[in-house]
């Protein structure tokens, strides 16, 4: 992946699964995990096939992810910060306690 | 909350109308989902830009205008707002920060902006494979780009970002161009009408020359495409007239155009007709942006896709002829203020027809084969479609019924124009004859908890 | 034979007719129609139904004991996945006034109906039955007679049957008039003209238009529900419920409100809120479910909300079929008042549903 140069940035760092990620500020969930190399985010609950995003400005929903537990969150509506826990969303959001 | 003038989106119609409706006393309150200001073509402008200017091209920093008016202003900013609805008798349905309230405004300008228009193909929904836009808010927001990329498609946006890319130094695998050969005939005909937009024009023959300079394979005349990979995209075949051709990658942009994202406004009950050369929906508004819904407007691409510099003039148009609806100016004086933006909104205009005709898309594009997925929240294919006109389905809303096409989280919003072509083709009626889809709020996610809250009267205006 | 109206009445009449042999054309407004199926829940529900008119009770009960014969057969016609199932339902009384007026309600129901099975619940009992139920609850009740389909899945099995059957369809007319001459009907829609011998008006909302050209007094008024659906979820609910279901595909439908508003389809924020905080307060976790979409859907409601059907006796060979519950009844309308109206009759137990019964309204 190709990281431009932008003024002021920080870096950020959070959890996909079990991998750890660095990230900038400024960097919404859906491109962070672009640049770390990650193009699928989920599993679809009809069929179980892989998607990842499509469009980044939130009208495509396939960039959904659980973000600390909250599932089916557009990945593209939500800058990272850290310590963030973002999970694969395998299938239907399950029930929230 | 009682709001006087509400603006909701803050791209350049938005902020325009936003800031003039200030200037003239109004209390403006600007509703927008992100944390910034500047819509999808002026996204990260003035937050974290790219060190080095040359890459996004001029156009983009003209937006620091707009920003800057927007600064100066007393407009209220609300950043992270998500409007799930706008009703008939202007109310505004808002979730900001988990906390959801109904607005009452006197006034509403919706200023939605746009989307980029869906581009079904086989291979499509593959992870790795994204619209040409998403490669432009990735690169604007965060400095990121793919190398070995496609970009597959059709359109002015489609070489804005191959140049960026190419400025970036980031390595373009190949631009596979989809505009049918037969289209410039077409076109031709609005050719003497955009000629007074001559610098637009030769900015971009200026675009195509940079890549036809490049040493980027640009291939014109594509005619199939599709997209091989199980997981995720692994290559493109594509052929022109002859046999198949392919392309390794792991990164695909596609582009059909972009077209009006009508949800919002077409849920409120504002009226839209189909464009035929356009082939999308736009909104049907007076020379205010006026709707059949008193006392809302809407200005910019949100009502018809017209371009940034446009989007400007008609915001400032709709928020004078909210201020005269509202009382604060008489006619004489909006129509006064007005005269500028009615001599420059044509000048941006005019280049228009002969970009709509010259970059439809190709009827494969817009009418997949059977077995092109259709409706991606759904998984369901064209094939799908079709059978269900061939058993009755008359129009969009009785499809959703037999199928669940559009019953998923987008909302039509990448589906509803391929569903509506598509049923159009079977049945060989023009599109303008078929239903529209009937769009209900919340056009934007909106949790149980979230709505219940407006259960506690002092969230009720 | 003509049946004007392809909702889930006319449909069921039209396929139940076919079926039996009878060459039947159906007319359809398509797409613009406004189709209470949209608003319709999906139950096959039972235990509230005709507490005060037994004939009622009657005929849903019996619609519910067919209904799974009505499924099988659906399936091996179309092969259609209507995910009908009949686990029992559950009616949920947020307030003790309520669970005290469901158990009245019931226990009259009981005298003329004592084959429907119920048990009155209280809140720790229905909790064992609804997994997650919030605290803030009275309780309900639970009865064996209940099931759940889903009702776009029936409609359009009942459309592909029809056809798979030999039916005809047209879609996209409205129908203006009807003249009935010597022994036949003239039907004139917006684009043609049809005839046939014998008719069926089961037109929902339409129905008391037409049916007054055939001499039938059909009382109908839109009665509006609003409905939230949420995203795909993972299953937790297995009962279906008076205002809460689970589908097959795991969404949750959320609905029953009632309002006398005319030919409004709209929506209304408060009303919208108010099912949304009812349904937090019986499933707290729902709180975080997202809401893909609201509707209202306008039911086809009679004065005493009971089916009317009726036979013209001026014109010979017209009937007219209105419900609100034609879910319910799809497997009765099949399988019982179709094959009457196919011999030229109506079923005896559908005797006292004529409008007869207004006579002093």
């Amino acid at each position: 992946m190709f990281r431009l140069p932008r003024a002021d940035t920080k870096t950020v760092r959070f959890a996909f699964d079990d991998q750890i990620i660095t990230a900038q500020t400024g960097d919404s969930i859906a491109a962070a995990l672009l640049a770390a190399g990650h193009r699928s985010f989920r599993d679809t609950p009809i069929s179980g096939a892989a998607r990842g995003p499509l469009c980044l400005m939130g009208v495509c929903f396939d960039c959904l992810v659980t973000v600390n537990g909250a599932p089916n969150q557009q990945a593209c509506m939500i800058l990272v910060r850290d310590g963030m826990q973002v999970r694969r969303q395998i299938g239907a959001a399950g029930v929230v306690s | 909350m009682k709001v006087q003038i509400a603006v909701i989106g803050a791209g350049p119609a938005g902020l325009a109308a936003a800031t003039l409706a200030a200037q003239k006393g109004a209390q403006v309150t600007l509703y927008d989902e992100q944390a910034a200001p500047g819509g999808q073509i002026y996204r990260g402008l003035g937050t974290q830009s790219l060190t080095d200017p040359g890459i996004l091209g001029e156009d983009y920093y003209h937006g620091q205008t707009l920003l800057d008016g927007l600064t100066a202003s007393n407009v209220t900013h609300l950043t992270g707002a998500s409007v799930w609805q706008v009703t008939p008798d202007r109310q505004i349905g808002v979730t900001r920060d988990g906390t959801t309230q109904m607005h009452r405004a006197d006034q509403i300008i919706l200023a939605t902006g746009a989307m980029e228009r869906p581009s079904p193909l086989p291979g499509w929904t593959l992870p790795g494979v994204m619209m040409a836009g998403a490669a432009q808010i990735m690169l604007k927001t965060s400095g990121v780009a793919m190398p070995g990329a496609v970009f597959i498609g059709s359109g002015p946006l489609l070489y804005l970002i191959t140049l960026q890319y190419l400025r970036a130094g980031v390595p373009v695998a190949a631009v596979l161009e989809t505009t049918p050969r037969g289209n410039m005939l077409g076109a031709l005909r609005y050719l003497p009408g955009a000629l007074s937009q001559m610098n637009d024009l030769i900015k971009g023959l200026g675009w195509l020359r940079e890549i036809a300079k490049s040493d980027v394979p640009f291939i014109r005349g594509v005619h199939d495409v599709r997209l091989i990979g199980d997981d995720a995209v692994t290559a493109v075949e594509y052929r022109q007239s002859g046999g198949w051709k392919r392309f390794t990658t792991d990164h695909v942009f596609l582009h059909q155009g972009i077209v009006p994202n009508i949800n919002l406004a077409m849920a409120a009950g504002c009226n839209h007709k189909w464009n035929p050369l356009q082939l999308c929906w736009t909104a049907e508004t007076d020379k205010w942006g006026h709707t059949n819904l008193s006392g809302i407007a809407i200005a910019g691409d949100g009502a018809s896709i017209t371009g940034a510099k446009a989007a400007e003039h008609a915001g400032r148009l709709a928020a004078l002829g909210a201020l005269n609806r509202l009382g604060r100016i008489e006619a004489a004086t909006r129509d006064i203020l007005a005269e500028p933006e009615r001599t420059e909104l044509p000048k941006h205009l005019k280049l228009r027809p002969f970009l709509d005709a010259l970059y439809q898309p190709a009827p494969q594009f817009r009418t997949p084969d059977d077995d092109t997925i259709v409706c991606r929240c759904e998984e369901l294919t064209a094939g799908t479609i079709r059978k269900a006109v061939d058993a009755g389905c008359l129009g969009p809303n009785q499809l959703k019924s037999f199928t669940r096409a559009g019953m998923g989280p987008c909302q039509g919003r990448f589906c509803q124009l391929t569903i509506a072509q598509i049923i159009a083709q079977e049945r060989g009626q023009p599109t303008t004859d078929i239903a529209q889809p009937r769009l209900r709020a919340p056009i934007k996610p909106l949790t149980l908890g979230e709505l219940a809250q407006l259960q506690t009267p002092d969230q009720l205006p | 034979m003509i049946v004007i109206g392809g909702g889930l009445v006319g449909s069921a009449i039209a396929y139940g007719l076919q079926r039996k042999g009878v060459q039947t054309l159906m007319l359809d407004e398509g797409d613009i129609a406004f189709r209470a199926a949209r608003g319709n829940f999906g139950l096959i529900w039972v235990q509230s139904k005709g507490i005060h008119f037994p004939p009622y009770a009657r005929w849903t009960w019996q619609s519910a004991q067919m209904w799974a014969e009505l499924d099988a057969e659906l399936r091996d016609v179309t092969s259609a996945k209507l995910d009908y199932l009949r686990p029992g339902g559950v009616e949920i009384c947020l307030n003790p006034e309520d669970l005290n007026d469901l158990a009245a309600e019931l226990k009259t129901l009981h005298t003329h109906a004592p084959h429907v099975k119920y048990d009155m619940l209280d809140r720790h009992e229905l909790a064992k039955l609804l997994p997650g139920l919030g605290q803030n609850i009275a309780g309900g009740s639970y009865s064996t007679a209940d099931g759940h389909v889903n009702p776009l899945a029936l409609l359009r099995a009942l459309h592909q049957g029809f056809i798979a059957k030999g039916g005809q369809i047209i879609s996209g007319e409205t129908v203006a008039e009807i003249n009935h001459h010597a022994d036949s009907f003239a039907i004139t829609t917006q684009a043609a003209r049809h005839s046939a011998a014998r008719l069926v008006i089961a037109a929902g909302l339409g129905t008391q238009k037409l049916a007054a050209m055939v001499d039938l007094h059909v009382p109908v008024r839109p009665v509006r529900g609003q409905n939230l659906i949420t995203e795909r979820l993972q299953p937790f609910l297995r009962y279906p419920t008076g205002i809460i279901r689970q589908t097959a595909e795991g969404t949750v439908q959320i609905g029953a409100s009632s309002e006398e508003v005319g030919m409004d389809e709209s929506t209304s924020p408060t009303i919208l809120a108010s099912l949304a905080a009812d349904a937090v307060r019986v499933f707290p976790h729902l709180q975080h479910a997202r809401i893909v979409r609201s509707w209202g859907a306008l039911r086809t409601m009679t004065p005493d909300g009971y089916p009317i059907y009726m036979q013209s006796i001026t014109c010979p060979g017209a009937s007219a079929a209105v419900c609100h519950s034609g879910v319910t009844l799809a497997a009765a309308h099949v399988l019982t008042l179709a094959p009457a109206i196919a011999d030229g009759t109506l079923p005896q137990d559908t005797a006292a549903m004529t409008s007869e019964r207004f006579a002093d309204v």
